[in-house]
């Protein structure tokens, strides 16, 4: 526990660190949405993005944007199910909150530090397959229904290949807790030598390449973004959906994004922790500092590639899935286990 | 580049479907695509029946954008209808007009000088790398990468302010007369032709690389939208899209001879498949083949006057004329009759993309919906040319 | 000065004659063009000409012509040539066969477009007095073109063919009190959507058409807009004003002559 000059329950910091997940959620939605969606995308395509929203390099667009979408009005469809249109959004943000949960971002600055933090962590990410089913079905709209019915099986289909590479870092690791994870990173070592501790990256490169398919899959992010396909369904599950409704789903969207970036950064790249610095309130200061970072670089990646690649159809998409990254995977365990118990 | 008969494909798929489709009895579902899509290029309406994500039949529904050409034309002066033809490929405006002053020219007797044929034809190939560079771009879009669209118009650029340096407007140049054309070339123009076709040659291999070396984009697009030849030629499907099913058919070099193609040495390019990989393969070597005749022809433009003797008030004398271009959608016709008056009795105008559009009925049944949007970006149709 | 600029734009210092030109090209059909054209004046006609026309035919329209009255015999009324292309007028009853035959004999597999003519001459709403200037004056007799008509409604088509580069139009004639003519569908699909558009364009119907509905108007729409006695409804609604606040061209005072059609000044 964290030493304060007052003494408070654990009530308190509860609810303080709760807030300040809450808080996180839309800033980090909206840092990986400016730097990546305006401004990367932007340059990638020979354009500058937005460059007058508060000054400098249009900074305040995404800040701007919010504020425009909680003015509008809630305009729901005449025949769509009430209750679950207003719903779905919030089941989306509802999964997103509760991955962010088990990130640990320094040695006491985690929410909750679960024994199964990455069982927990990939079981509530698929909670938003429902919230996108619903809003598919409750928008009582042809396209609506083709893309959230895509979403469906897309999104189970990738959770497979998901699970399959985490089991490879556990396997190393020990243990399934995050915090465990990452320390086990921090004071591994590679074949003898504990320069930088032991990044999972290397061990399992494998498994980090499945694990960011299968995240880009996750988020439905190109080149498997059926559900959304801007060009035939445009916005397909979301296409109803305007104003606050659809903040939700943004938020959602890239706050998954931060989620998964999280998770991948934590798993395979060491997290919070930095090599040789294990004084706790070093690490407590610089951790998040360090877990940005790292976030941004996978972030980079993850975004990168949805830029560049056309998208795959649904069937191939599910090829891919089915035929290519489950036995991958699979494989990938089977050599982490031969290795471990060898070694 | 290896280019297979991927054929077999396609019968392992519907191999494998068969068994699924057996014991579930679903409902078809009916779905509109359009007017207002944002793949189908503007107001076309497809009626298709899905059974799940596998369409039965589509129809398209057309005529939105309908303005009455053909009517039109017989209330027109010949300079006024040249003014309104501009507008049915409005990409490429400037060879909608080619065709049809031809037939007036044939019918009045009247010949353009050559200098200004060796402009018209360079422009009529700048209009078509601009309308090509187009749709290398967003053929991408179609399928689902964002970047390429920005890189075809980016460069396409070039070619539009080639085109306004020329003749004062980058869609609607309003550029030709009846016996040759309105201005000279500005000084200078020449050069910087030859600098935007460099230009020009580049991207084409950048958006090769970007998109037609793709991995995925070739999972989207082969064996995707086959059109055997003798089908497309029965439906009227012309230009690129034909050519991309191996038909050796280019009326540059195969029909009457119009403007200076026939002084020209450029190659018809096919692709035996047939697919979508193939019509966008197709015009990718078009682009760069267009690019190579502009800088063929600046070398040779030869000195001379830009307009023909022509009369103040234009009266074309009594007859009948057939005049076929190779436009960049495909074949475009004019049919013009003329009882001597200053406008024509009746103009019969055969646009590329009607005949292009008709045959999705019969191409349509049997894909999946994602295939209807690549085929419709593939087949390159432009509203304006279907409805006219 | 224009000049200097030219011949400095321009590569080639020399002037090319436009006959200099037209020698130069070795395209085949581009010489035969010119042949025939040269010849022209001193070969008699061979063929029936349409009212008109003295152009003999080539030997490409030869052989096609050939082709075509060995099959079809008597249902060939008339055949003519109108710059290079060879029109054929053939029996309404013999319409359906004559597309059998371009696809099979003279191998066109190629279908260009399926149409109609209206060759009755458009009723004028005002007089020249009356000052309508909205569109320019037609005869006022009906005539019709190449190759002929027997009455008002014609349907005209034009078929190519991909491999031997040669092309014919076909016309032929349809009764105006009963406008039907034969459907090409069974032997190029693409003829669905040419004849439904001529059927709401004019009336024409076609028989063996699988669904012969609208194209391009409405459903509800009522009237055949490209025959003549269709008016133009933009002048119906709002006449057309005739030539209003005209800006004179520079150099020009301002009474210049306002003649009835304002076209774009070529050149001058």
């Amino acid at each position: 526990m964290m030493q304060f000059a007052v003494d408070v329950g654990w009530g308190t910091i509860l609810a303080i660190k709760t807030v300040v997940v809450l808080a996180i959620i839309p800033l980090g939605a909206i840092i990986l949405g400016y730097t990546f969606l305006l401004k990367m995308m932007a340059h990638m395509q020979s354009r500058l993005g937005p460059m007058d929203p508060g000054g400098f390099h249009g900074w305040f667009q995404l800040f701007g944007d919010g504020i425009k979408f909680i003015q509008k009005e809630d305009v729901m469809p005449a025949q769509s199910d009430r209750r679950i249109f207003a719903m779905a959004p919030a089941v989306v943000v509802i999964s997103t909150f509760l991955v962010f949960l088990v990130i640990p971002a320094g040695p006491d600055l985690v929410v909750s530090n679960l024994d199964v933090g990455v069982f927990y962590a990939l079981a509530v990410s698929s909670l938003a397959v429902v919230g996108v089913l619903m809003a598919g079905w409750a928008s009582a709209n042809k396209f609506a229904l083709l893309g959230a019915l895509r979403a469906g099986a897309q999104l189970i289909a990738y959770e497979l290949p998901l699970l399959l590479a985490v089991v490879g870092v556990v396997v190393m690791a020990g243990t399934m807790s995050l915090q465990g994870i990452v320390e086990a990173q921090q004071n591994g070592s590679i074949f003898g030598w504990d320069g930088i501790g032991n990044p999972f990256i290397f061990g399992q490169i494998i498994g980090f390449v499945l694990f960011l398919v299968a995240a880009q899959a996750e988020l439905t992010q190109t080149p498997f973004d059926m559900p959304v396909a801007e060009s035939e369904l445009v916005a397909g599950y979301m296409v109803e959906y305007t104003g606050f409704r659809f903040l939700f789903f943004f938020i959602g969207e890239f706050g998954t994004a931060f989620a998964f970036a999280g998770l991948a950064a934590t798993l395979f790249l060491g997290g919070w922790a930095i090599p040789h610095v294990t004084d706790p309130g070093w690490s407590n200061v610089l951790g998040p500092i360090v877990l940005l970072t790292k976030v941004m670089l996978v972030a980079f990646l993850m975004f990168w590639v949805r830029f560049t690649y056309p998208r795959l159809r649904e069937d191939q998409l599910q090829a891919v899935a089915w035929k290519f990254l489950i036995p991958i995977g699979l494989a990938n365990i089977l050599i982490t286990g031969a290795l471990k118990v060898a070694f | 580049m290896s280019v297979d008969f991927a054929v077999d494909r396609q019968a392992w798929r519907h191999l494998a479907d068969a068994q699924v489709n057996v014991e579930l009895d679903t409902g078809d579902m009916i779905l509109n695509l359009g007017p207002q899509h944002p793949a189908t290029h503007g107001t076309l309406r497809l009626v298709v029946r899905l059974d799940g994500e596998r369409v039965i039949s589509a129809d398209p529904v057309i005529g939105y954008m309908h303005r009455g050409y053909e009517k039109l034309t017989e209330f027109r002066t010949y300079p006024q209808i040249t003014t309104l033809i501009n507008r049915i490929d409005w990409l490429s405006s400037f060879a909608n007009e080619v065709p049809f002053l031809r037939g007036a020219e044939l019918l009045m007797d009247i010949e353009a000088p050559p200098r200004a044929q060796y402009i018209r034809t360079i422009l009529t190939e700048l209009s078509r790398i601009a309308t090509f560079m187009l749709f290398l771009g967003e053929m991408g879009l179609q399928v689902g990468a964002l970047t390429p669209p920005f890189y075809g118009f980016r460069d396409r650029e070039h070619v539009l302010n080639l085109i306004e340096a020329a003749t004062g407007g980058r869609f609607h140049p309003n550029f030709n007369r009846i016996g040759g054309l309105k201005d000279d070339l500005p000084w200078g123009w020449i050069n910087e032709c030859r600098s935007g076709m460099k230009v020009v040659l580049d991207a084409c291999n950048t958006l090769e690389e970007l998109v037609a070396e793709n991995e995925i984009f070739e999972a989207r697009t082969r064996s995707i939208g086959i059109i055997p030849p003798d089908v497309g030629a029965g439906y009227g499907v012309s230009g690129s899209n034909l050519r991309a099913s191996g038909v050796d058919w280019d009326l540059r070099r195969d029909g009457k001879p119009y403007l200076v193609y026939p002084e020209l040495d450029f190659k018809v390019w096919t692709h035996p498949d047939g697919d979508s990989y193939a019509r966008y393969w197709v015009r990718l070597q078009e682009t760069r083949e267009a690019a190579r005749m502009v800088i063929q022809m600046l070398d040779r433009i030869p000195s001379g006057p830009i307009m023909a003797k022509v009369p103040r008030i234009i009266k074309v004398p009594e007859g009948e004329v057939f005049v076929e271009t190779e436009n960049p959608l495909g074949q475009m016709a004019y049919y013009v009759i003329s009882k001597g008056a200053t406008g024509p009795f009746r103009v019969k105008i055969r646009s590329a993309s009607f005949s292009n559009v008709s045959i999705l009925p019969w191409l349509l049944r049997g894909v999946y919906v994602p295939d209807v949007i690549t085929i419709l970006g593939s087949l390159y149709f432009i509203l304006g040319d279907i409805d006219r | 000065m224009a000049d200097d600029l030219e011949r400095e734009q321009s590569g080639a210092a020399e002037e090319v004659s436009v006959e200099q030109q037209l020698a130069r090209t070795d395209e085949p059909a581009a010489a035969e063009q010119a042949r025939a054209d040269a010849d022209e004046a001193d070969t008699p006609p061979t063929e029936e000409q349409a009212e008109g026309e003295s152009r003999p035919l080539d030997d490409t329209e030869q052989e096609l012509l050939g082709r075509l009255e060995r099959e079809l015999g008597e249902g060939i009324v008339e055949s003519a040539d109108a710059f290079g292309m060879l029109v054929v007028r053939v029996q309404p009853d013999t319409w359906r066969r004559a597309a059998e035959v371009s696809k099979r004999e003279l191998e066109c597999d190629y279908l260009s477009f399926i149409s109609g003519v209206d060759w009755q001459p458009a009723p004028r709403e005002g007089d020249e007095a009356g000052g309508d200037t909205s569109s320019p004056v037609q005869p006022t007799e009906m005539t019709f073109g190449v190759g002929g008509s027997t009455g008002r409604l014609q349907v005209f088509a034009h078929v190519e063919s991909t491999k031997r580069h040669w092309g014919v139009t076909l016309k032929t004639d349809v009764d105006e009190r009963d406008p039907h003519a034969e459907s090409w569908v069974t032997t190029y699909p693409g003829a669905d959507w040419h004849e439904r558009e001529c059927w709401e364009m004019f009336g024409i119907a076609f028989d063996g058409h699988p669904s012969l509905r609208h194209l391009y108007l409405p459903s509800e729409f009522e009237g055949h807009p490209l025959r003549k006695d269709y008016p133009l409804l933009a002048r119906v609604v709002k006449p057309w004003p005739g030539l209003v606040d005209v800006e004179p061209m520079p150099g020009e005072s301002a009474d210049a002559d306002t003649s009835a059609d304002a076209d774009q000044g070529e050149g001058s």
